[in-house]
């Protein structure tokens, strides 16, 4: 029987939409978590720890997200605890993100003039209260539109999901081109959807990123 | 936990497994040159600042940027076919990989020619080169040259994007993994060494890329 695209199949779709939106939304929120624990990390001045750092982002960035995917949710699974496909994406999008964040943040943080660190040493503040009030509050704001364009990304990259059976926006898509053999259509609204989410994303990223290097361009 | 890990029977696949390396490399290193062939033309189009191809370019650079890989790649092997297209599943992934790849290398090198002072263009002109001359020599390559760390990343991404295309039943690792555990029911091993691979692969190109770089591009700076 072939079904009709009809109002009951744009649920669907918006259904699919809001779990992509979900997934991004945890990826993001954990792994700004552990990317400020890996960015830490990663410029902390302890030699074992920053190769550690080094080593996990290598790791994340040299391996493709569908593996890291298929790692997590085949791993978990072996730990005999009975983990939801949606437990497995999240922890692996988590860490994805962890990485990349970790990456784009230590950039920021050492970007960070070496002055200023030697200042806050020199008027006895520790770690704690110079990260929080002095390297990292300008830090992060000089990696905003980098985070962005990563956002981006991470929303795009909820769709391999799809392929380990998360029924999100792409699996909502196919299924749904698979009953009604209208794959042109399907797709193409699946792929407005996520331009719909993505691009006023990355329009934000680049007038960030314009306003805080306002002298670079004409 | 009762599991017992066994990488035994994955390593036994390795022919298997060094064959989708080149299978993948081979998909890569088709679709590299499409990306920059067509990244290339594109930003040569976009410096004739003529109003409708430019904006058809800058549609093209956002609406690829903007959506997923996936659902690119379905909608040329899945949806083409509906009007006639028919693709097969390696010729869809490799022109998928392109035209994904060349929307990000136009960004890239475009960056890279508007940093090119319009002053040694004139030069080049008042030395009464030929306008291909010019283009060659004195913007495409040192616009190359200028962009070439981020458009190598780029490449290296492309390749680990290609794993995507294993969904639509492509020949390369992710593919030849997916039949290995298959078989022998390993899903963690064989992924596990899988991604191995794809590590190995993308710091075996970012090597190759510096080797590349050290040749091409071995002239001192102007700066």
């Amino acid at each position: 029987m072939i079904t009709t695209l009809g109002p009951a199949q744009f649920l669907l779709l918006a259904q699919g939409l809001a779990w992509t939106l979900a997934l991004s939304a945890i990826g993001f929120a954990l792994g700004g978590l552990g990317g400020l624990v890996i960015a830490l990390a990663r410029s902390s001045g302890l030699k074992w720890l920053e190769g550690l750092a080094a080593f996990f982002i290598e790791v994340f960035r040299g391996t493709p997200l569908l593996l890291q995917l298929f790692i997590v949710y085949y791993g978990v699974g072996l730990l005999d605890l009975s983990v939801s496909p949606w437990m497995a994406v999240s922890i692996a999008l988590m860490l994805h993100a962890s990485a990349f964040l970790g990456e784009i943040w230590r950039g920021s943080i050492e970007a960070i003039p070496a002055g200023q660190t030697e200042a806050a040493l020199a008027l006895g503040i520790h770690y704690a209260t110079r990260m929080r009030y002095i390297i990292l509050p300008q830090a992060l704001k000089i990696s905003v539109p980098a985070t962005i364009g990563f956002l981006v990304q991470l929303v795009k990259g909820t769709s391999l999901a799809a392929i380990i059976g998360f029924t999100e926006l792409s699996r909502t898509g196919t299924l749904l081109s698979n009953i009604t053999y209208r794959p042109l259509l399907i797709f193409g609204i699946v792929g407005l959807a996520y331009f719909a989410v993505c691009w006023p994303l990355s329009r934000l990223g680049r007038a960030m990123e314009r306003r805080l290097t306002p002298a670079a361009r004409t | 936990m009762g599991y017992t890990f066994d990488f035994g029977v994955v390593f036994a696949r390795w022919p298997e497994l060094l064959h989708g390396c080149l299978l993948t490399l081979q998909l890569s290193l088709l679709a590299i040159p499409i990306t920059l062939g067509i990244a290339i033309i594109c930003v040569f189009i976009l410096q004739l600042r003529e109003r409708i191809s430019t904006w058809l370019i800058e549609g093209f650079v956002e609406l690829v940027r903007n959506t997923p890989f996936l659902v690119q790649i379905f909608f040329l092997f899945f949806g083409l076919p509906s009007i006639g297209i028919r693709l097969e599943p390696n010729v869809a992934a490799v022109l998928a990989l392109g035209l994904n790849g060349a929307a990000y290398s136009i960004e890239i090198l475009r960056g890279g020619v508007d940093a090119i002072s319009r002053g040694q263009i004139e030069a080049g002109f008042a030395l009464g080169l030929h306008p291909a001359q010019i283009f060659r020599y004195i913007i495409l390559k040192p616009a190359l040259r200028a962009v070439y760390p981020a458009m190598t990343s780029q490449f290296i991404f492309l390749m680990l994007t290609s794993s995507i295309t294993s969904s639509i039943t492509a020949r390369e690792l992710t593919h030849v993994g997916a039949e290995i555990e298959g078989e022998t029911f390993r899903s963690f091993e064989v992924y596990f060494t899988v991604a191995a691979l794809y590590l190995a692969m993308s710091y075996g190109l970012s090597k190759l890329f510096a080797v590349i770089y050290r040749v091409s591009f071995a002239y001192p700076a102007a700066r």
